[in-house]
């Protein structure tokens, strides 16, 4: 028999069949893709016989899973009531601005994604912004554009490439 | 590490450790606390590391990375023992002048100093700073001495002797008992009395034997990290008072929960398991007792509504966490319908102390019916940001002016919100309001799980209402009506307030409403989920009048009532705020006066934050 190394059986064999495993596995879907893949919980689904039904309302219900493919950059500001007071409305604002997005979306070109998240528990360094798992902190509307506007540079393709990629075609 | 069988050989153990670790003249701890993270103090651990191994010194200082100290403003921070040198904003550069000086030199490095700011005098020790010295540090006490990815540390520190007290001195009985007359109260929110969920719980009977103790470390409060702190920084206080809990209570499976946006608390979690596991202080016949106990982590998948306990089981069997209607309390029928204990991590790690100390002295803590200590977070419009550690009883203005410095850049203090999105804001009217569970009910409050969220002349009262039922509705379950409608008619009438859309009469609808929502929702959530508006408009109701007659947002908050004009006589027309406006809104030509076109301006504040000549102002 020829074995699927798949992430997501790899994460069923991993945990197990039980229920109480399901969160688990989606975790660990999660964390190999990024977001589930409808694939994914319809094997999940099968291999544990629980109601496809059941599969998607955990996977709905719980703000940590995503159904939607995640951008190359997560962005997350976080709106703790820390934060809040000292103004990261104003921060959100401007990222959702600056990327075009509302939280839990993803930019078009699948560059970024914007979250946000309840609390991260480091309010002192708040307004907090975390970009690609670095924690940004006493963050304001122009330093997170700023942020932003870095990522981006660093991500666009030099002239000459368009070019050279604009002459062949 | 091997397997230690009985209670002579863990003495054996510790003794050996004891005096395994006197070869070292000085230790180095750098704090690895979430905080101290950010401000990447692991590039610190990583200089020390290096410059101790260059410098041969490895056999007589030890180096550790440690939990939370709780000054997270001043990251990252290092305390050299045996002198105790505090050094504060420790960069990787100043290793080298700190090894040099402090330890070969046994001198203090007087800039990394922590600095008094009411006499500017550089002040040695952690103990002696006034952020420190006010508080009384006993669950945080370790937090700052042991590498919580070491067991060893916390066993040299007198740890798991709790444990074997209570496995080979104590029945059942006796230890419920204590915990009674020590007097604690769960710490997750509503304080209710530990000892009695624990004995109602043994009393169950559980249709196969099994009986299951939960530690709830699902920390959900926006603006509150102390539990986090605990079980990162100190897991091992966490373990053991789960197992004390659970040979009391006749229990051998636990269950910790944990929000998966902690996944730094997870690691060293996980590892303190495996530790304990390794030494047998988990598993089977632990020292010999005949006593079986061992723990699984269940991750959360973010949902603020699973601390409440039929949810948090719920999702650990893996379904939805939606709470259940508790006409059968969980201490006989909760996790897989089996008699279940829940408390939160701050009550777990009360356990031991409980149990080493005496009842006596633990109860002498405190007040007379909020005994001990609680760890709160003081987030917000504060100097001292970090996580204090006091008696219950003490005043909320002594945590907040003698230990949290006061509110920072001369501003006025307006409120401070405890208990999170079920507690309310105390007015500046109220500050000598001891600090207990029933006191801060009484004024409208809670002590939920200890946020402290402080709040200037820049808050606006109705805004925070707003943010809280913002946060509300979005993590409403939306199993029960009030709780899923009512929450969702009063955020629309809040955001016609915020607005300048809404009518005086208004405000009694929402009155109405938001008592509704308490009476009458399912569980903790709704019910304590209209305190911030309520209380809000109890002590601050002339801000309410304002925004609805006036149309007026004092603190300039609320965007639909305010606006960005620029005052020509003091710009420079320096051309810096055209740049930055990112809805091209300011016009104006180099050197001349500039203007803000209200019609296209969002409000975001972006020029005022960019003037450099305070010509933008907001009205």
């Amino acid at each position: 028999m020829e074995v699927n190394f798949s992430p997501t059986l790899t994460a069923i064999r991993k945990h197990g069949i039980g229920r109480s495993n399901l969160i688990p596995i989606l975790h660990e879907i999660q964390g190999e893709y990024r977001y589930l893949p409808e694939g994914s919980l319809r094997s999940v689904a099968d291999i544990m016989d629980i109601p496809l039904v059941d599969v998607y309302g955990v996977a709905t219900f719980f703000t940590s899973f995503s159904l939607r493919p995640k951008g190359k950059h997560q962005v997350t500001t976080c709106m703790g009531t820390a934060c809040h007071v000292r103004k990261s409305g104003g921060v959100l604002e401007e990222a959702k601005r600056f990327l075009g997005v509302e939280p839990g979306q993803t930019t078009e070109d699948m560059l970024f994604s914007l979250e946000t998240v309840n609390c991260l528990g480091a309010c002192a360094m708040g307004p907090i912004v975390v970009i690609d798992g670095k924690y940004h902190g006493q963050v304001t509307p122009a330093k997170v554009k700023k942020l932003l506007q870095d990522v981006a540079d660093a991500e666009r393709v030099p002239e000459y490439v368009e070019d050279r990629v604009a002459a062949v075609l | 590490m091997s397997k230690i069988e009985s209670l002579p050989s863990f003495e054996q153990y510790r003794k050996a450790l004891d005096s395994e670790r006197k070869k070292y003249t000085a230790t180095v701890s750098v704090c690895g606390g979430t905080g101290c993270h950010a401000h990447e103090c692991v590039n610190v651990f990583d200089a020390f590391e290096s410059e101790i191994v260059h410098r041969g010194l490895e056999d007589s200082v030890e180096l550790k990375i440690t939990g939370c100290h709780g000054f997270c403003e001043m990251g990252p921070l290092v305390v050299i023992w045996p002198q105790e040198i505090f050094y504060k904003q420790v960069s990787p550069e100043d290793v080298p002048r700190i090894i040099e000086q402090s330890l070969l030199g046994g001198k203090a490095v007087e800039d990394l100093l922590y600095q008094d700011p009411s006499n500017g005098g550089k002040i040695l020790r952690e103990d002696d700073i006034p952020f420190y010295k006010k508080q009384m540090r006993i669950l945080m006490d370790m937090n700052g001495k042991i590498n919580p990815r070491n067991i060893d540390d916390y066993i040299v520190q007198g740890g798991y002797t709790a444990l074997a007290k209570a496995l080979f001195e104590l029945e059942p009985e006796e230890i419920i008992d204590a915990v009674d007359r020590a007097g604690l109260r769960g710490r997750g929110g509503a304080g209710f009395p530990t000892a009695n969920k624990w004995r109602s719980c043994r009393q169950a009977k559980a249709r196969d034997g099994i009986k299951y103790v939960l530690c709830n470390a699902d920390e959900g409060d926006p603006g509150a990290y102390m539990d986090r702190s605990l079980l990162e920084g100190n897991p091992h206080s966490v373990i053991e008072g789960m197992a004390i809990g659970a040979y009391a209570i006749g229990a051998n499976q636990g269950y910790i929960y944990v929000r998966h946006e902690y996944p730094l608390t997870l690691e060293n979690l996980l590892t303190a398991l495996d530790q304990a596991r390794e030494l047998g202080l988990l598993g089977v016949n632990i020292l010999d007792s005949g006593f079986d106990f061992d723990i699984k982590v269940s991750v959360g998948g973010g949902a603020f509504v699973c601390g409440e306990s039929t949810a948090l089981m719920a999702s650990i069997e893996g379904r939805i966490g939606e709470p259940r209607v508790k006409h059968i309390h969980t201490a006989e029928r909760g996790l897989y319908n089996r008699p279940t204990n829940l408390n939160n991590v701050e009550t777990w790690a009360n356990v031991p102390l409980i149990i080493n100390r005496g009842v006596e002295d633990y109860a002498s803590i405190g007040t007379e019916k909020s005994t001990g200590t609680k760890i709160f977070s003081l987030v917000g419009k504060i100097k001292n940001t970090g996580l204090v550690e006091v008696p219950m009883g003490t005043t909320l203005r002594e945590i907040i002016y003698d230990i949290g410095g006061g509110v920072p850049d001369g501003k006025t203090f307006k409120a401070v919100q405890t208990g999170g999105p079920s507690g309310g804001c105390i007015p500046e009217s109220l500050l000598d309001t001891p600090v207990d569970f029933d006191r801060l009910y009484e004024v409208g409050s809670m002590m939920g799980s200890g946020g402290m969220i402080v709040m200037d002349e820049d808050t606006c009262m109705v805004d925070i209402a707003r943010y809280f039922l913002d946060f509300l509705c979005d993590e409403s379950c939306g199993k029960c009506v009030p709780c899923r409608e009512g929450l969702k008619q009063m955020q629309h009438i809040i955001a016609d307030i915020t607005e300048g859309n809404a009518s005086p009469q208004q405000l009694d609808l929402l009155k109405e409403l938001a008592w509704t929502v308490q009476e009458t929702s399912l569980c903790g959530l709704g019910q304590t989920a209209p305190n911030p508006v309520l209380s809000t408009i109890r002590y601050f109701e002339e801000e309410y009048a304002e925004h609805l007659e006036e149309k007026k947002c004092r603190a300039g908050v609320c965007k639909a009532l305010i606006s960005f004009e620029i005052d020509p006589e003091a710009c420079t027309g320096c051309l810096r705020c055209k740049k930055s406006c990112p809805v091209g809104a300011v016009t104006g030509e180099k050197k001349q006066p500039h203007t803000i076109d209200q019609s296209q301006c969002e409000k975001c504040g972006i020029c005022l934050e960019v003037c450099e000549y305070e010509a933008v102002i907001r009205k």
